[in-house]
């Protein structure tokens, strides 16, 4: 907790004992501000392939699509009977048979506006949405095999599962990408203090020959360096955070690429990261400082 | 105080020195000679550390120097006033903080200190050079600031390897009165030098004792030097 105290206080004149070093303090500046930057995507990926994958498994798990392919003079009947046995059926919250004017926006997009529906043999659509916790689609389809021939139910199983399996690894995929950026930062940083430690080795040997103990001298380093990431990675986020902000609404047209930003709350989530980027710092440049220290002994 | 006991010194196969005593009493002022490469100053590096004898023993304030940890020598170095040949300054540090480092690093403020920090650079008569930094001085005033340095913490030894190595013989008799002041005040002083003149000189103004290596060996010189 001392230390901690310690690390945040500073000591004003412990903090002179180390010349300011050039090119270390630029480096990990940048690369605590380029990590916070791509962290700050993978967030947003993350969280976003997150949320496709719990709305299309949720949505998609309570609606089903009943088909009736039958002849135009016994579709009626047909959509009549399906529905019937729907209403009865246990876990059907509901079922409606869409009206023309539904089907024909549906088909609009493939055939464009003035579909003559009435000469054309498209099939009946039902939607059928799912009560908790939903209808036995085997012993469904069993049933309207037997009664209502032209009927197919479509669960959206088959095409469900693999999109809710690629929303999932892409969200596995942002969390590995978070580690990794945490890594590699993690890396670039004992890199740099591997270089001011080298660098400032005739400045160790004089706060030994004065009497500093290690943990001081490790300090003055650690210290700054954890302030460097800590601010690199502050003016990172804000970049990465406008950068979010300024990408296109969620929308039908744009589907998933155009949800990427944060929602609600979450966009405080990218707030941890400076002070997780000082952390990694901080535990990088002590391990550094301690075995470098260690042999300059 | 510090005491080495039959200590010997090999640098990479080759033997400097062996079977070497010496024993520097509390408030004693000894003086250590010999030829250039025969070792003075590795012998006074093993009297604060920075140095293990390859063979026997040195002990510090009763403690014995090979056993002590990492925190334990930097102790013992806040114990041990050292001012070295080249004087080992902070170059991007004025010299006001270069002779307060001991202060720092060991967590003292310096505002506490303002007062005895202004007497110290009087005394060592560098109080208009505070704010330069150390390049900017002359070797003279580099020497006595290393000096001020050396005994901000009040240690109770002082150890000073060629103090006198850059600087005219008007410097070195000032450097020498420093030295001889601080032994009145009881502490103990080991200076290496290959001056003789300035040690004749301090005979007139301390008891002082004077070893010297010769073929490997620590002897007592005589009056003649």
């Amino acid at each position: 907790m001392n230390a901690l105290r310690k690390l945040i206080i500073g000591d004003a004149q412990a903090d002179r004992v180390v010349p300011p070093s050039g090119f270390t303090a630029q480096l990990t500046l940048f690369v605590s501000g380029a990590m916070a930057f791509l962290c700050v995507f993978a967030l947003a990926l993350s969280l976003a392939s997150g949320r496709v994958a719990n709305r299309w498994s949720d949505e998609l798990a309570r609606a089903a699509t009943l088909r009736i392919n039958a002849p135009a003079e016994q579709r009626e009947a047909q959509t009549e009977a399906a529905l019937k046995i729907l209403r009865q059926t246990p876990g059907v919250a509901n079922a409606r048979a869409l009206t023309k004017d539904e089907q024909a926006a549906l088909l609009r997009p493939w055939f464009g506006a003035g579909i003559p529906l009435d000469t054309l043999p498209v099939p009946q659509l039902i939607e059928v949405t799912e009560d908790d916790p939903g209808y036995d689609a085997q012993g469904l389809r069993l049933r309207l095999q037997a009664e209502v021939p032209g009927a197919v139910l479509d669960d959206h199983a088959r095409w469900r599962r693999p999109l809710v399996d690629a929303a999932i690894a892409l969200r596995r995929l942002g969390v590995v990408s978070i580690l990794l950026i945490g890594g590699a930062m993690a890396a670039m940083i004992t890199l740099a203090a591997n270089a001011a430690l080298a660098a400032n080795a005739q400045v160790i040997e004089v706060l030994r020959l004065v009497g500093a103990q290690d943990g001081y001298i490790a300090q003055a380093f650690v210290r700054r360096f954890t302030l460097r990431a800590l601010s690199g990675a502050a003016v990172g986020v804000v970049l990465g955070m406008i950068g979010v902000f300024l990408m296109p609404e969620a929308s039908e047209e744009g589907g998933f690429l155009t949800g990427l930003g944060f929602q609600n709350w979450r966009w405080l989530l990218p707030l941890i990261i400076p002070p997780l980027a000082a952390l990694v710092a901080f535990f990088a440049t002590t391990r550094a400082a301690r075995k470098r220290l260690g042999e300059l002994a | 105080m510090i005491e080495l006991e039959n200590v010997g010194y090999n640098y990479g196969g080759g033997e400097l020195f062996s079977d070497l005593s010496v024993q520097l009493a509390p408030g004693s002022f000894h003086f250590l000679t010999g030829p250039s490469g025969a070792g003075k100053t590795t012998l006074l590096k093993l009297c604060y550390g920075a140095l293990t004898p390859t063979a026997g023993r040195v002990r510090a304030f009763n403690m014995d120097v090979k056993g002590l940890d990492r925190d334990q020598m930097a102790y013992l170095r806040r114990r041990v006033g050292v001012v070295h040949q080249d004087c080992r300054f902070l170059d991007h540090l004025p010299v006001v903080e270069n002779i307060a480092l001991p202060l720092t690093v060991s967590g003292r403020g310096l505002s506490e200190e303002q007062a005895n920090l202004q007497e110290l650079m009087n005394w060592v008569g560098l109080s208009e050079r505070m704010d330069a930094l150390p390049p900017e001085l002359s070797g003279g005033e580099r020497q006595r600031a290393a000096l001020a340095r050396a005994v901000i913490l009040s240690p109770d030894v002082i150890i000073a390897d060629e103090p006198t190595g850059n600087v005219d013989w008007e410097m070195s008799q000032r450097l020498l009165r420093l030295l001889v002041e601080l032994n009145h005040m009881g502490k103990t002083i080991l200076v290496a030098t290959h001056d003789l003149p300035l040690i004749r000189a301090a005979k007139n103004q301390v008891q002082a004792r004077v070893l010297r290596i010769s073929n490997r060996q620590l002897i007592s010189a005589g009056a003649d030097l």
